[in-house]
């Protein structure tokens, strides 16, 4: 029998400590639209989209109420449209992002992933011209989500893939202006990407995934937060075990919302991401996660130590609530969209740098940072170089979400407004990496022995 | 299918017997039920079968919430093994 207390302890982790499930994301293949016609892919696209994902919304709005919680997000990822625009006989695929824009719209999703490509090794026809199509994509439409994946642990870097990616993202801003370079918000530059990630912008559906199929991400810093105040000053084997004990909680709940949403609309469940993702609000931070465990602020010597034990907790509490984990799986830590971040970053105390020793032991990687308009994309490139080449070498998934956002300069702060929050612009370095980026070809694939 | 409801607000006079004329409205069939007073706070949970129910489970689950903001309580009906699975291994 239930008890009272685990009863109101739910409750009160919905109501007060932010508990939600931060997506469930309808996963589809559209590897059977590929088309010599343009338009004829792009009808195709939309019709199977909205077809498959009729009535994830729906589902997803009468699950919340039965079950008594959140589900923020409802969104779709799709077959990296390089692959399905190969066939095409066009110089753009602007037309596949539309298509892909106006299905999200009549599906009701807020954001649909996909517009990507991968080349950690080379390049195909498909993968040169929707890179090339990028920041027209994000500035005609409004949904649509856009990743490259330019590096592996098992291919290396490819570095003209990260030389033309910085100038894109120059161009993304350009064309985005008007919204403080906006369209960078929805472009993800990736290492060791996964194929079943649910969040944006960064998610796609890999081709080694069925032909549809449902994946969760779940969040809860709040929740976290509030069990290690219960903790104070305790060593660490407490906070650990303690993080582990509400990961588990919420990652249970991530599988039953996942494993009813996907019966009812008839599409097997593919995943839990076992994620703390912040988001604006107060209380919903990782970085005050991070300050709970002793920190004075989020960015201090002692973070990334922070930062390990937190990620590694959420794992391990998480792996055993779940039949089938996957995703980004970890702690989050985009700057503009936690509270206690740009806390500590407006403080300069959490800087570029620092940001980048913490991708080396958490989810994912330098994540919706806002850099000086005239940074250059050689700067650019060398950031996101830095980035894959820890993903490369840890064997992790890295990626870089950055916006140089048009005339503004350190200290301005860019507004994204909604889930994507605010950022403060941050410094950095003006030595330039020009010549280091020019060069171009591959970083050959690490070695996997010898581990020092 | 088994839900629990819970209802918190200021106590007065009633609460019980509207909140259950409310479920009986559904064909909603009380199993268990406790409640306590704490400092003028009222926090009452019911374990119910919501099988027999005339609307679906989602339906039920908001009109349950109007109601409850009709009379000034927060009523939240929840799928009972939502509660298990968080809190049983």
């Amino acid at each position: 029998m239930l008890s009272h207390r685990d009863i109101l302890q739910t409750r009160d982790m919905i109501d007060k400590r932010h508990l939600d499930i931060r997506t469930i994301t309808m996963g589809i293949s559209l590897l059977d639209c590929m088309d010599t016609d343009v338009k004829t892919c792009a009808r195709k696209i939309y019709d199977k989209i909205t077809r498959r994902a009729e009535n994830l919304v729906k589902v997803g709005q009468d699950i919340e109420w039965e079950f008594g919680i959140p589900i923020v997000n409802k969104r779709i990822s799709v077959t990296p449209i390089a692959m399905v625009g190969n066939s095409c006989e066009t110089d753009s695929y602007v037309p596949l992002a539309i298509a892909m824009d106006e299905a999200a719209k009549t599906c009701g999703v807020n954001f649909i992933g996909g517009f990507s490509a991968l080349v950690q090794k080379g390049f195909t026809k498909g993968d040169r011209v929707l890179i090339e199509s990028i920041p027209e994509a994000l500035a005609a439409t409004e949904r649509v989500c856009s990743s490259v994946n330019v590096g592996s642990t098992k291919a290396g870097i490819n570095m003209d893939a990260v030389a033309w990616m910085g100038r894109i993202i120059k161009k993304t801003a350009e064309l985005t202006a008007d919204n403080d370079g906006l369209g960078c918000a929805k472009l993800v530059v990736f290492a060791n990407a996964v194929e079943d990630n649910p969040f944006m912008a960064g998610a796609f559906h890999g081709v080694g995934e069925p032909e549809c199929v449902l994946n969760v991400g779940v969040s809860g810093p709040g929740v976290v937060y509030h069990a290690l105040q219960g903790v104070k000053g305790q060593p660490f084997d407490v906070v650990a075990e303690t993080v582990k004990k509400t990961a588990f909680r919420i990652t249970r709940m991530g599988q039953i919302v996942g494993v009813e949403a996907s019966r009812r609309l008839d599409v097997p469940f593919g995943i839990v991401d076992l994620s703390l993702a912040p988001t604006p609000a107060v209380g919903d931070s990782v970085a005050r996660i991070l300050e709970e465990m002793g920190l004075e602020v989020c960015g201090t010597h002692g973070t990334t130590a922070a930062l390990a034990l937190l990620n590694d907790a959420v794992k391990k509490g998480g792996v055993m609530a779940s039949n089938h984990v996957g995703g980004l799986s970890g702690a989050f830590i985009p700057v503009s969209e936690d509270e206690g971040m740009i806390a500590a970053a407006e403080a300069g105390v959490l800087t570029l740098s620092k940001l980048e020793a913490m991708t080396c032991v958490c989810s994912v990687g330098l994540d919706m940072i806002a850099v000086p308009g005239d940074t250059s994309a050689a700067t650019i490139s060398a950031i996101i170089a830095d980035e894959a080449a820890i993903g490369m070498i840890n064997t992790k998934t890295t990626a870089v979400r950055i916006i140089p956002a048009p005339g503004k300069v350190v200290g301005d702060r860019v507004e994204m407004g909604g889930l994507l929050g605010s950022a403060p612009v941050m410094p950095v370095h003006s030595e330039s990496a020009e010549d280091f980026i020019a060069r171009g070809g591959r970083i050959p694939a690490p070695i996997q022995s010898l581990k020092n | 299918m088994k839900a629990i409801v819970t209802v918190v607000g200021k106590d007065r006079v009633g609460i019980i017997a509207e909140v259950c004329m409310q479920l009986a409205a559904f064909q909603v069939n009380v199993l268990d039920i406790s409640q306590t007073v704490m400092q003028g706070y009222f926090t009452m949970m019911m374990a119910v079968d919501v099988s027999a129910c005339t609307v679906p489970l989602a339906e039920f689950c908001k009109a349950m919430d109007a109601k409850g903001q009709e009379m000034g309580l927060n009523i939240r009906v929840q799928r009972e093994d939502i509660f298990t699975a968080m809190h049983r291994v």
